[in-house]
């Protein structure tokens, strides 16, 4: 009940009294006040006490279930959700269709307890005669070192499994293991380059790559997030086997050392077959060659790594600069008299031919003339030159996802001057790889739109820089047409699928400076169908010789070129190309009659 | 009332400790048998991975062309042509259907509206 401020009662008692009965009324007053306080206080106090005990409840049960996980032993969760998949396995690669170019196979890595041995010398004559690049007596002396634990072997078989099972011996573990496995064998081996074992324990063993796309991609072959998820490359297996069979017949039959192929989708920039000849098993992968020229090693892969000088295949570059530049038609005449002097430097044609005094753009590419050349080059000159090879991606890394392709360095010279500029124009002096070449040949064909090669499925097409105009790009290929129809290349016609391409025949640089005489490089680069253009093939032939005919004949028109227009017949159709039917001719009957 | 509060009560305790030990029990067996599923899982999906790369290796191209040369009498495979393409205009026109002539009837000079000829 609420206490009156001035309470009628009293006060009248203290009028009475003759009191003030103001100090009634504020007494009251602070009565009032007091209680009001102290009800205040009262409730915070509670607040806080209710704080601080849900404070003690949250951190006690953070605290305790800390302790909990801390003290309990670490288990799988055995109720764990469906469908979220962690497979902890290397994912497969497989190739644009599906089918699979590297899978795993689970397998068994031997090792040894000594100090549990029975027998160590009978197991290590035992081990030894099972395995024979294993030494009984070395075997033996590492199981009685005093050591208690020796690695035996990586991988089993499974009937060498059961062989070592029957030796018995307690002594004689083994350890799961995922093995690396290429079910094609040779197939495709610089793409795919290998793998083998990086950090090892008794129960797994980690898979890493070594080579190639392996390595390339090792990080996401190995993300578990990606739940298995095959790579799929941009290679067709049926294709790439159909490219390698070719490409080796024609290498043998050519007595060429080595030999590449590269066949490029030109819209999208995929990679479908990419061969390097002599090849490897990934399965087994050999020791890098320590002794003697890196490139002879299979392992070399030729088509990426090696750069070379790549020939006459370079000239449809100058003359789409000076095309695209307005400084020269298809028709322009240039003056091609041998020899162009430049200095002291004197540049002749092959085999001492000339094609003069006049030749039009299009017959300096049909018939390959070195001066013609030349002369367009030094009209577009040495900056221009460079910065346009070095947009077409012919002076950089390849960015293809090979490991490999970051030794393929092109060699450029330091100094670009006028005699650089001349024979740059026809690809001397100057190295890079097959793959930049097949790069900057795609980028023709794909109307001039640049295109970055890839090894790795692409569904939409490449939308990169433009580097020349569309006309420019038609009227080269047309230009490239003509070196098939009626050039240099003329054994690269293959009915219905109006080839075009560029011959290209360099004379292989000495170690010692200089060149050799009778060891070329030979390159056809090659695009098809002209009318639509759809793919480029590069195939580059290491010192090929034709010795069919009386003499030897070492240009790419008689080597190159005709293991190419076999691969185009045999590939194209795979590709689901059809073959374009040229109208047939007229009947000279019914064309007389009429 | 107040006594047979208590006994429901105390009834109601020991039937869900019953309960939560048959609970208990069936949770542990399912989590058991879940195990025993996924391991027949990853054995299963080890066998398939097998499977696949054992399909793979059988079907490599290189052993697939040597069996078509080494049963060319039967199979006469050659390699894709490009001259194996069609044109629709090859494809024949299927047969109509006219039903067969099984009873020829010689209709030559007979009246067909009776009236005669």
């Amino acid at each position: 009940m609420r206490t009156p401020l001035r309470p009628l009662a009293r006060i009248l008692q203290a009028r009475q009294d003759g009191m003030n009965p103001d100090t009634i009324e504020k007494e009251n007053l602070r009565l009032r006040h007091e209680a009001t306080r102290e009800r205040t206080r009262a409730r915070a106090e509670l607040r806080l006490l209710i704080l601080c005990a849900g404070f003690v409840l949250a951190l006690g049960a953070i605290g305790g279930r800390m302790a909990l996980l801390a003290a309990t032993e670490p288990v799988e969760s055995r109720a764990s959700a469906p469908g979220v998949e962690i497979i902890a396995q290397r994912a497969d690669i497989t190739d644009r269709n599906g089918r699979i170019l590297a899978t795993n196979m689970t397998t068994y890595a031997l090792y040894a307890h000594p100090k549990l041995m029975v027998d160590p010398k009978g197991v290590a004559e035992k081990l030894a005669a099972i395995f024979p690049e294993l030494d009984a007596k070395a075997l033996e002396r590492r199981f009685t070192d005093g050591r208690s634990f020796v690695w035996i072997r990586k991988v089993l078989s499974p009937e060498q499994m059961q062989l070592v099972h029957e030796i018995g011996d307690p002594g004689l573990l083994f350890g799961p293991r995922e093995m690396r496995l290429y079910p094609n064998g040779t197939l495709a081996a610089h793409v795919l380059g290998g793998a083998s074992f990086g950090a090892e324990g008794v129960q797994s063993a980690e898979v890493i790559g070594t080579a190639g796309i392996e390595k390339a991609m090792d990080a996401r072959l190995r993300d578990p997030s990606q739940g298995g998820k095959p790579l799929v490359l941009s290679i067709d297996l049926s294709i790439q086997a159909t490219v390698e069979e070719v490409l080796y017949a024609g290498m043998t039959m050519l007595n060429a050392r080595g030999a590449a192929a590269i066949l490029m989708d030109v819209r999208t920039g995929e990679i479908v077959a990419l061969a390097s000849l002599p090849t490897f098993d990934p399965n087994d992968r050999l020791a890098p060659a320590t002794t003697g020229d890196p490139g002879d090693s299979p392992l070399f892969n030729r088509a990426v790594q090696g750069v070379y000088e790549l020939g006459s295949t370079f000239k449809i570059f100058a003359v789409a600069q000076a095309l695209e530049l307005g400084l020269a038609t298809p028709e322009t005449l240039f003056d091609v008299t041998p020899p162009l002097r430049l200095g002291r430097f004197k540049i002749n044609e092959f085999e001492g031919k000339n094609y003069g005094p006049l030749a039009s753009v299009s017959d300096i590419i049909k018939k390959s003339s070195n001066v013609g050349t030349g002369r367009i080059a030094l009209l577009i000159g040495g900056l221009r030159q460079q910065a346009f090879l070095k947009e077409l991606g012919l002076l950089d890394i390849s960015p293809v996802e090979l490991v490999e392709a970051k030794v393929g360095r092109p060699l450029i010279p330091k100094k670009w001057a006028d005699i650089v500029t001349v024979t740059a124009a026809y690809g001397q002096g100057i190295s890079s790889s097959s793959l930049n070449l097949a790069a900057a040949y795609a980028t023709i064909a794909n109307g001039g739109i640049k295109v970055t090669p890839t090894l790795l499925k692409r569904e939409t097409p490449m939308l990169g820089p433009r580097v020349i105009s569309e006309k420019t790009a038609r009227q080269s290929i047309d230009m490239l047409r003509l070196v098939v129809t009626d050039g240099t290349a003329s054994l690269g016609e293959v009915p219905g699928y109006e080839v075009a391409g560029k011959t290209g025949t360099a004379d292989k640089p000495k170690k010692t400076g200089g060149y050799y005489d009778n060891k070329v490089i030979n390159t056809f680069a090659s695009i098809f169908p002209a009318s639509n253009p759809q793919y480029v093939l590069i195939v580059t032939l290491d010192e090929p010789e034709d010795t069919t005919l009386s003499e030897v004949r070492r240009t790419a028109g008689w080597t190159a070129v005709p293991v190419a227009a076999e691969i185009i017949r045999r590939v194209a159709p795979l590709m689901g190309l059809r073959p374009r039917l040229e109208p047939p001719a007229p009947d000279a009957v019914t064309a007389a009659s009429n | 009332m107040r006594p047979v509060l208590f006994v429901l009560t105390f009834l109601a305790v020991i039937a869900l400790g019953f309960w939560a030990y048959r609970e208990n029990y069936a949770t542990q067996a399912a989590l058991k048998e879940v195990e025993v599923l996924q391991r027949q899982i990853a054995g299963l999906r080890e066998g398939l991975f097998l499977q696949r790369a054992e399909w793979a290796y059988l079907n490599r191209p290189d052993r697939l062309r040597n069996l078509a040369t080494a049963n060319f009498d039967r199979l006469g495979l050659l390699p894709m042509e490009p001259g194996q393409f069609g044109t629709p205009g090859l494809v024949a026109y299927p047969q109509s259907d006219l039903p067969e002539v099984d009873l020829p009837v010689d209709i030559q000079g007979v009246d067909p509206t009776g009236e005669g000829l």
